[in-house]
């Protein structure tokens, strides 16, 4: 068996399942690319949630409900509303959170799902304030997704207007001083500083294009940042200035708009409404420190903790050569020499980990709170990277003490419940192929239990290396 | 668990003669300085800060007074105690040398103790630990996280420990784990400190429970405990780093209520109870609680404020020499700001690092200001930090 069968399903997928490992040994690099065409209908978990703006919506609604209770039954908590709500934002956000880890653990196209979690994280948004929680897998089902194989542009459009992301980083209410709200605020209170938030115009400049490198100027992120007011969300409330629009969706808010001409990193926009700040992203997403960056941590993510120079350079030519033709730049990371050189690569982090037990037992998991407790514990918390720069890629960042002994209960925890019928020297050789150590081989072979062979099988350097 | 653990070989260690703690808390997402402690006697502070201002000391959830010029958060009650028996400090109008706006990057300069975004790979913390003694299992210092920070990143060895929900590992499965891993250092290493800590830790069933929710002022108290636990274990870690998030207050910051509060009161628990679980050690004790960046002076359109320069930091323990503000103020008039919007830096971070480093771990000067912040001649140690 090829060295290059285990990197593909290991380093590019998310981890062998019984019987993957000769399939993919016909032609791993074919294998990968023949992914990209993507599966032709979601994968069924995902394709029954319900759409982000019903479930904005249906918050909304429980929101309220919670208030005018709260009214009518003056200063006394309200205990059934309340609960209700938070009752409904946990259950979306488990529902989605399972929905993705049944879909990553049944994967026939791990390379393309791997894909989806690895922009996912380039845009990352944190589900820690309401109601991010119920909407954030649903923020990656609707915008990245879609857009994962296609062109850089039109994700990064998909991303910036998404509600998830308007949310997430204060644009919905951002306005521009000299627009017509903020124009009449300011003539009534002369102090108050209504306006302008920078918040989601830094993160697009710093984590999602350019990198902080990139060239870009305080000034930069102060004008970019009143060309997308007004990128804001339908129905925000039931009257006034905000009601306007499709309740849960993208809504360009004319009224707190910075009109007129705008000069961003030396080019002048005099498009007005919405148009400007969609040709600054076009322009961003062309840009070729945009190139560089996006090159850089997708060889971080495939090849090694310190990319190599060659590869990152081919990487962001292919980008700019192709105007940002995201398939074009992964056939150029596969077809490369860099991806192949060694077996183990990459220190998996919890996430990626906690997919491969699951894969390495075919096994599918069904409750929510089994998965996310596990990586709350591992200290990476499904759709929680507790802020924009998203979850770090390196083995340094994964390397304390506590996460290994972590890892380790969790292979005890996994080989217990899901685990436990499987013959540990036969699934090692199954899902680990040549990387299986003599010794790791030796170790599992003498267990005194299946469970224990199991847990030394999944705890083993080879299987927490990709 | 126990049993596996001392079954480890007896380490031969060495340690500084200093029986000084040190705990390090990170408040990751660029704290506001001007609401952990007020200039209320800047003549601009009330107008700038409009809804944001705190009320002046004496009035209705008012500050508490440090002096003529600061008030102190009204969350922040206990480190005010702190503060009137001289166990408390502040550093004002202080930041580390980074001057944009990242959170990102300005946590890396922080942590990393360089000039610049970039300059070095590992933490200025790890990069002082190097006389400090210490042996693997028995490390000189701890994260009390899953994942070091970089500030404790580096060659030399540290450990972490956080509570765990998931059922133990058999006593004989982790034993064939530590024989399975003896060829691979980078598991070895961190398999042998994870025993030690867990006998440290010990099976305390509260620690077990402990939920790992975001905005819970129960996890930073019992993160507390579980540090002061450390920090007096027999032959356990000296120094310890935590860090806590949620700091990033853009929108609906408050001013004596609300989510920034919030925030402080559960810092405030935290500290306190870290101060009853150290005991006696509390009297050699010095805890510094810094964030990357201040806030801007103004409050922006959402009620809340933008990331800045300058900050506060506070510093407490029984070796703190305290009951004071230090600071060099450098006022908030237009003319008076960082770019027209934030705070001045009048102090530098490293400054307040090496005063302590220097004063309470001994920490030889060539060696801070060969390795441990390099290219810092421009930010001499701070004196009197520590009680003489």
């Amino acid at each position: 068996m090829k060295n290059s069968t285990v990197i593909a399903t290991n380093r590019f997928g998310l981890g062998a399942r019984p019987g993957d490992l000769d399939i993919v040994d016909r032609n791993p690099q074919s294998w990968l690319l023949d992914q990209l065409q993507g599966p032709s209908r979601l994968p069924v978990d995902i394709e029954s949630l319900p759409h982000s703006s019903n479930v904005l919506v249906d918050i909304q609604n429980l929101k309220q409900e919670k208030k005018q209770r709260k009214k009518s039954e003056g200063d006394e908590p309200a205990p059934k509303s309340a609960r209700m709500y938070g009752r409904s934002v946990r259950g979306y956000f488990n529902d989605q959170a399972i929905a993705r880890y049944r879909a990553a653990a049944a994967s026939d196209y791990p390379f393309h799902e791997r894909l989806v979690h690895f922009w996912s994280n380039h845009f990352a948004i944190s589900a820690d304030q309401q109601p991010l929680p119920a909407i954030t897998g649903l923020f990656e089902n609707e915008a990245i997704r879609p857009n994962v194989t296609g062109n850089f542009a039109d994700m990064l459009l998909a991303a910036e207007q998404h509600p998830a992301m308007i949310l997430f980083l204060d644009n919905e209410r951002s306005i521009g001083p000299n627009s017509e709200l903020g124009r009449r605020a300011k003539r009534r209170a002369k102090n108050r500083n209504l306006g302008l938030n920078e918040n989601l115009a830094r993160e697009i400049l710093e984590l999602h294009t350019l990198g902080v490198d990139g060239g870009y100027t305080q000034q930069d992120v102060t004008t970019f940042a009143k060309v997308i007011t007004g990128w804001s969300i339908g129905g925000m409330s039931d009257s006034g200035r905000f009601a306007d629009g499709d309740p849960g969706t993208f809504e360009f808010r004319e009224i707190i708009h910075e009109s007129g001409k705008q000069t961003l990193l030396g080019k002048s926009y005099p498009q007005s409404g919405v148009e400007q700040g969609e040709a600054v992203l076009r322009d961003l997403a062309a840009h070729p420190a945009t190139a560089k960056f996006l090159a850089t941590k997708l060889a971080r993510h495939f090849v090694a903790d310190e990319p190599p120079t060659r590869l990152v350079d081919e990487l962001a030519a292919t980008y700019l050569e192709t105007d940002g033709d995201l398939s074009a730049v992964y056939e150029a990371l596969v077809q490369a020499n860099e991806p192949w050189r060694k077996i183990h690569a990459k220190y998996k982090t919890p996430h990626e980990f906690v997919i491969s037990t699951f894969r390495a037992f075919d096994h599918v998991p069904d409750d929510a709170r089994f998965v996310t407790r596990a990586l709350d514990m591992m200290g990476q918390s499904p759709f929680r990277p507790g802020s924009p720069e998203g979850w770090p890629d390196t083995a340094e960042q994964w390397g304390g003490a506590d996460g290994l002994y972590k890892r380790i209960e969790w292979c005890n925890t996994v080989a217990r419940v899901v685990g436990s019928r499987a013959r540990p020297v036969e699934l090692g050789e199954a899902v680990l192929g040549p990387a299986l150590s003599a010794k790791t081989r030796k170790s599992i072979a003498r267990a005194e239990s299946g469970v224990q062979g199991l847990t030394l099988l999944l705890a083993s350097p080879e299987f927490q290396r990709r | 668990m126990g049993a596996v653990a001392t079954a480890l070989p007896t380490a031969v260690f060495a340690r500084a003669e200093t029986d000084a703690r040190f705990v390090l808390v990170i408040l990751r997402g660029a704290a506001d300085g001007l609401a952990i402690a007020a200039p209320y006697g800047d003549g601009n502070y009330r107008k700038v800060r409009g809804d944001l201002a705190l009320p002046a000391p004496g009035q209705d959830g008012g500050l508490l007074k440090l002096d003529g010029m600061f008030g102190l958060h009204p969350s922040l009650a206990g480190v005010y105690d702190e503060y009137g028996k001289n166990q408390a400090l502040i550093v004002h109008a202080v930041a580390s040398p980074y001057r944009e706006r990242s959170h990102f990057d300005g946590q890396d300069v922080l942590e990393n103790g360089g000039s610049d975004v970039g300059l070095l790979r590992d933490g200025w913390l790890n990069r002082a630990l190097a006389p400090l003694g210490g042996s693997l299992g028995n490390e000189t210092a701890i994260a009390l996280a899953v994942n070091t920070p970089l500030v404790l990143r580096g060659e030399n060895s540290v450990t972490s420990w956080a509570p765990s929900q998931l059922p133990d590992a058999e006593e004989s499965t982790i034993r064939r784990l530590q024989d399975l891993y003896a060829d691979d250092e980078f598991f070895a290493t961190r398999l042998t400190q994870a025993l030690r800590s867990q006998e440290i830790a010990g099976d305390d069933r509260s620690m077990r429970r402990m939920r790992r929710k975001a905005k819970d002022i129960e996890q930073v108290r019992a993160m507390m405990q579980a540090t002061a636990k450390f920090l007096t274990a027999k032959n356990g870690p000296r120094i310890a780093v935590l860090e806590a998030g949620g700091w990033d207050t853009h929108a609906n910051q408050g001013a004596s209520t609300g989510s920034l509060a919030n925030r402080l009161a559960g810092l405030d628990t935290g500290l306190i109870a870290l101060r009853d679980g150290l005991g006696s050690t509390w009297s050699d004790t010095v805890v510094a609680v810094v964030t990357e960046f201040g806030r801007t002076v103004k409050v922006n359109g959402t009620r809340g404020t933008d990331h800045g320069t300058a900050t506060a930091a506070i510093l407490l323990g029984g070796a703190i020499n305290g009951g004071r503000v230090l600071a060099d103020w450098p006022g908030l008039g237009k003319s008076d700001l960082y770019e027209g919007r934030d705070l001045m830096p009048t102090a530098d971070a490293r400054s307040l690092f090496k005063g302590i480093l220097a004063d309470h771990l001994d920490i030889p000067d060539s060696l801070l200001e060969r390795s441990v912040f390099p290219d810092s001649a421009a930010a001499p140690p701070m004196e009197n930090l520590i009680r003489g």
